[in-house]
């Protein structure tokens, strides 16, 4: 894939107003495209072409209830990815909190022995 | 290009030297990370990871002291570590004061991996950066709520 491919993919998906919609999906649950048209700034329009988009990518669903679809988000889809990925992210908590135990015990040893050896001299001056 | 990045820091009381030796020596490192750590810190240094009974090959990639350090694990062993075959992790050190400083983690280059194979060819066909970017946003703010 050329650069500029690249470019063009990300600005499409990097879009805050699809952002937007799949935080209220998120947030709302089971939610109509009308009710989140009224609840951001842009076209009904616009808001359909997101949740395409959304759809397409597996992280959201619909399903028709009478005359209304109705969108959602894929809970299990987004669950696995976010927890396999807070689950690493868990690991490095754990891993810098064991630096901060070791670093700040050898600074404070690195201070007992800077004060011993400033005793120890002032004794020998 | 983005990517799926965990992202974390921590405030070290500690000058920025000692936080250094923290991470970048071995008999430190084997303390906070792998059971067993072979490893000389130079750049393109090849070394090894043991964790308990499996482990794995280690390349250094910046060693800038006391200011950046990092390096690419988790690759095919004999292949050389490139991106999308491994991860990269960088520690960024900064002083907050004389005793005082902050670490930040950034590991890189999960997007494809662990993940099923039907998600990967999906993430792979589709627009995948976008989304495995947002869904590490949402990694990292579900890992602050539940500290692990």
């Amino acid at each position: 894939m050329t650069a500029q491919a690249d470019d063009e993919l990300w600005s499409a998906v990097a879009d805050p107003s699809r952002r937007r919609v799949l935080d209220l999906l998120i947030n709302n649950g089971e939610v109509s495209a009308s009710w989140l048209g009224r609840q951001v700034p842009f076209s009904r329009q616009a808001v359909s072409k997101h949740l395409v988009v959304l759809e397409e990518t597996g992280l959201i669903s619909r399903r028709k209830q009478g005359r209304e679809v109705l969108y959602q988000v894929e809970a299990d889809r987004l669950d696995q990815a976010t927890r396999a990925m807070a689950d690493l992210a868990a690991q490095w908590d754990r891993r810098l909190a064991a630096i901060k135990r070791l670093a700040e015990a050898a600074h404070a040893a690195d201070k007992r022995r800077k004060q011993h050896h400033d005793q120890s001299s002032d004794r020998n001056a | 290009m983005p990517e799926l990045v965990i992202d974390r820091d921590v405030v070290i009381e500690a000058p920025a030297e000692v936080v250094w030796r923290t991470i970048t020596e071995p008999d430190q490192m084997s303390q906070w990370f792998a059971d067993r750590v072979e490893l000389v810190v130079e750049p393109g240094a090849h070394g090894y990871l043991q964790f308990g009974d499996q482990g794995g090959p280690v390349v250094v990639e910046t060693v800038d002291p006391p200011v950046r350090f990092s390096f690419r694990w988790n690759h095919p062993r004999g292949q050389e570590p490139v991106t999308g075959n491994s991860m990269l992790v960088e520690f960024t050190l900064t002083p907050l004061g004389e005793e005082r400083t902050r670490l930040r983690v950034v590991e890189s280059g999960h997007e494809l991996r662990d993940w099923p194979e039907a998600e990967k060819e999906r993430y792979a066909a589709e627009h995948r950066d976008g989304w495995v970017e947002y869904l590490a946003r949402l990694a990292n703010v579900l890992a602050e709520s539940h500290p692990g």
